[in-house]
């Protein structure tokens, strides 16, 4: 029930991508996303995607194993496409009641798919490439400016590296939980809602009660190992820029600019085509195309 | 020199109500005096709520003596400006290996107490290197500690301390979640680390078999001191150990019942081998 | 009427070179009123088989008969064991919730559908065997010593009168004395509630004292099936299933190896006290 939480885990292999600094990947990352949002057209996701396949294959992780954690989202994906297909406004193709359905709205739930499709692949093999630690380190790196402000960066770096390293151990206790109230008797499968809520009391309160003890023997033993905040901590491995890293600045910054300047100039030569070939069947393929 | 010393030491626990006035005050030690020799391995025995947890955070600086004084290689537990060296001097590891161990991958985790005191990166990776390879867990220095049974989790924990560079380690029940096999391993590299890194070992515990390679025993009861010695000298006091909820290994009680009808056997025997040597002598 | 598990198996993990056959093929069928003594090393399958014979994991393949009928058919509703086959988990006090003693007791029987008198005697009757007294009934279970909760925990289970008790290492982490009150609690359930016991344990002085009979688990399979005695003569075969035996039975072969005419089945240290004085006389 709980155990198929692969979202966020690390998975080993030797690999570049695995190697990159975590700066790189996350910064990557989230222009890669940015990337995905500001052009709709498929040129401009062809190149995208033929990114994503070089990075991976870089990385050495299994695609099968990749794509068992597209599972967990598949819900919204659907979601996605039925509410674009069926909203989107423009030519109609198909009407019933309030729902109509428009070329647009088939090329958009087309584009959405295949959007949300990378986005969850590129930051999936953020997690799977990164040690949570090295993520943290690398977002506390980043972040760092922000202390002037008092943002306590090192602190909410921990949290969250602790946070991943217990999601685990804590899924594996609420199954256990579950099965031990099943065994007395308990009921999580009930048809109506508010039994269904009341009947997670019984596994919720115990996971609570676990999760603070779990929490204060961490503290203790953290307090035990000499922990005080970040101030004077080295680091196992520090964070240093290395020639792969500074290489895939420069592809990511090359991916930016190819993306921007593909996305202007079809966005403008589309329009300016379509308006002599509008109703032609060239002007059909353009508005699938871009 | 003593590497820890505590005396009269009193702890209390003291439960307030809502208004914060004490509702009730738990004497968790009472009067507590001990001495342990630098190198010695010594085994505190006690059952469940007779103080030695409280005890062990005592050496660490965790817990402050409510009366009295512990010091730990010379340094008053209270005085805070050493709270760190003291942290650092006597490592401490607990019983639930889940619940301590807090990097991602094995040689992060061993890197944690050194990261904290401000360690070099260079010196690090030798002091994680070395601590791994003292603990024979070099294999898995990359590896989750999700994917580790029970035993080598809490070899990751010893290393985890062992990486500081301590004088002495506090062992605070670490076998008591553990399966038979993975006792016998914690146990097994706890003596090695006493006879070859000469590291003072306080462990805590209440199986009995674990102790018998002690140099010492104390024996806790209500918070007290009830009995100290070498293993020969407390199990062979079988029924007053049975009186603090405790019991002595197998052995030791079946050599105990001859002795006690009569055979001419040492009145305290450790281990199936001493039994053996000394019942070939009657036969 | 006994359980009786079926060519029982279990495999886990989807991904197919992850699968690991963590039960396979276990035929065994346990009698009213039987001490049953589980044992095998950490990993072995022991508490999956446990899972499957109290229907918690659905087999593989196999099935598991419970007063002759088979719990995994497609009609059988597997609600109806819960009050048949009570199961208490490593550290089972991880599993309170409610408020009081009292009321987290009751939770079981609540879940059966019991009128409200016959949970609350229930519950009476529970948390008397397991000797708490009843001063602390309307305590919260949070602010009991750990030996108490553990206790509580396993009231919990009783209160549900099951015929079948399974424990899984329920002496873990106490002090020697807890762990003979726990013990001590089980076999009085044996023998004066008839329950049929099955007893997960790592401690083989406490299986050789407490069972009356053996199953031993060693990847997956049923290795040996017997009585105590007989089981820990398999000296050789338990070691290589990374067991031991008891204290006083390893003790008597090395007597026995140093030339002292010892029988090497005791298994208790009274068995192994007369056996030494009859040799000494």
């Amino acid at each position: 029930m709980f155990k198929d939480v692969t979202l966020g885990q690390y998975y080993q292999a030797d690999s570049v991508i695995h190697r990159l600094d975590p700066r790189v990947k996350l910064a990557g990352t989230f222009l890669y996303m940015i990337s995905l949002f500001v052009f709709n057209n498929i040129i401009c996701y062809l190149v995208s995607a033929i990114l994503l396949a070089v990075v991976i294959i870089l990385c050495r992780v299994p695609v099968g194993y990749m794509l068992k954690g597209l599972r967990a989202v598949l819900f919204i994906m659907i979601f996605a496409v039925v509410f674009n297909v069926l909203f989107t406004e423009g030519d109609i193709i198909w009407e019933f009641w309030i729902f109509h359905v428009s070329a647009k709205g088939i090329k958009m739930a087309i584009l959405m798919v295949i959007r949300l499709f990378l986005l969850i692949v590129s930051a999936s093999i953020m997690t799977l490439t990164t040690t949570p630690n090295r993520l943290t380190d690398g977002l506390e790196m980043i972040f760092r400016p922000l202390k002037i402000f008092k943002v306590p960066v090192h602190e909410f770096a921990m949290m969250m590296s602790i946070a991943l390293r217990f999601i685990p151990i804590l899924s594996e206790e609420a199954d256990k939980i579950v099965k031990a109230q099943t065994a007395r008797g308990a009921k999580f499968d009930s048809k109506k809602l508010t039994d269904r809520v009341k009947s997670l009391i019984p596994l919720i309160v115990p996971l609570f009660i676990s999760a603070f003890r779990r929490a204060s023997d961490l503290a203790l033993a953290m307090e035990a190992r000499g922990y005080h905040g970040g101030d004077g901590r080295t680091k196992l491995y520090p964070l240093k820029y290395a020639a792969r890293d500074y290489i895939s600045y420069a592809v990511l910054l090359l991916y930016i600019g190819a993306i921007v300047s593909l996305g202007i100039t079809f966005s403008r030569l589309t329009a300016f085509l379509l308006q002599f070939f509008a109703g032609s069947h060239l002007g059909t393929v353009l508005f699938w195309l871009f | 020199m003593d590497i820890i010393k505590a005396e009269n030491l009193i702890f209390e626990y003291k439960r307030r109500d809502e208004d914060g006035n004490i509702e009730s005050v738990e004497r968790a030690l009472d009067n507590v005096s001990l001495d342990v020799k630098e190198g010695d391995f010594i085994s505190i025995l006690g059952a469940n709520g007779s103080g030695k947890s409280t005890f062990a955070k005592h050496l660490n600086a965790i817990l402050l003596p409510t009366e009295g004084t512990v010091w730990v290689d010379g340094m008053d537990s209270k005085d805070e400006d050493k709270l760190f060296t003291i942290r650092q001097t006597a490592g401490m590891v607990f019983q639930n290996p889940d619940n301590q161990i807090i990097g991602q991958v094995v040689e992060e985790d061993v890197a944690f107490g050194p990261e904290n005191m401000g360690i070099p990166t260079e010196q690090l990776r030798e002091r994680v290197d070395e601590a791994l390879k003292t603990l024979g867990m070099m294999e898995f220095s990359k590896k989750s500690p999700n994917r580790l049974s029970g035993g080598q989790k809490q070899r990751v924990s010893i290393a985890g301390v062992l990486a500081m560079h301590p004088k002495c380690i506090v062992l605070d029940e670490p076998t008591a979640m553990l399966d038979p096999a993975g006792r016998k391993e914690v146990i097994r590299a706890l003596r090695a680390l006493n006879e070859v890194e000469k590291i003072t070992i306080i462990l805590i515990t209440h199986y009995m078999e674990e102790t018998i390679y002690s140099d010492k025993i104390f024996v806790m009861n209500k918070g007290k001191i009830a009995m100290e010695g070498t293993p020969r000298e407390v199990f062979k006091r079988v029924e007053e150990l049975e009186e603090y909820k405790l019991e002595v290994p197998k052995i030791t009680l079946l050599a105990h019942e001859l002795w006690k009808k009569g055979i001419d056997i040492p009145e305290c025997i450790l281990s199936d081998k001493e039994l053996a040597e000394a019942l070939k002598k009657l036969v | 009427m006994p359980i009786t598990a079926d060519h029982l198996t279990y495999v886990y993990g989807g991904n197919k070179n992850l699968k690991t056959t963590a039960v396979d093929d276990i035929s065994v069928s346990i009698d009213d009123g039987q001490f049953i003594g589980l044992i095998g090393h950490t990993g072995s399958g022991k508490t999956t088989f446990l899972q499957l014979l109290s229907g918690l994991i659905k087999p593989e393949s196999g099935t598991v008969l419970i007063d002759g009928e088979d719990i995994f058919a497609k009609n059988f509703d597997l609600h109806s064991i819960r009050s048949k086959v009570g199961i208490v988990f490593q550290y089972p006090e991880h599993q309170l919730f409610e408020e009081t003693v009292f009321t987290d007791v009751c939770f079981g029987p609540k879940n059966l559908g019991l009128p409200k008198e016959e949970i609350e005697s229930r519950a009476i009757e529970a948390l008397r065997l397991v000797g708490l007294d009843e001063g602390i009934y309307s305590q919260s279970p949070f602010e009991l010593s750990g030996g108490q909760k553990r206790r509580v925990a396993i009231a919990g289970v009783i209160s549900m009168k099951p015929k079948f008790l399974i424990l899984d290492e329920p002496t873990a982490g106490l002090d020697p004395a807890g762990r003979k009150e726990i013990l001590g609690l089980v076999s009085k359930l044996c023998r004066e509630q008839n329950m049929t016991i099955i007893l997960v344990s790592h401690s083989m002085d406490d299986v050789a004292e407490y069972a009356d009979r053996i199953l031993v688990i060693n990847d997956g399979k049923l290795a040996i099936d017997a009585p105590p005695r007989e089981v820990f003569n398999h000296k050789d075969e338990l070691e290589s299933y990374g067991l031991s035996l008891p204290q006083v039975t390893k003790a008597m072969f090395r007597l026995k190896e140093s030339g002292i005419p010892v029988n090497t089945d005791a298994i208790t240290v009274n068995e192994a006290l007369s056996d030494i004085l009859k040799v000494l006389k």
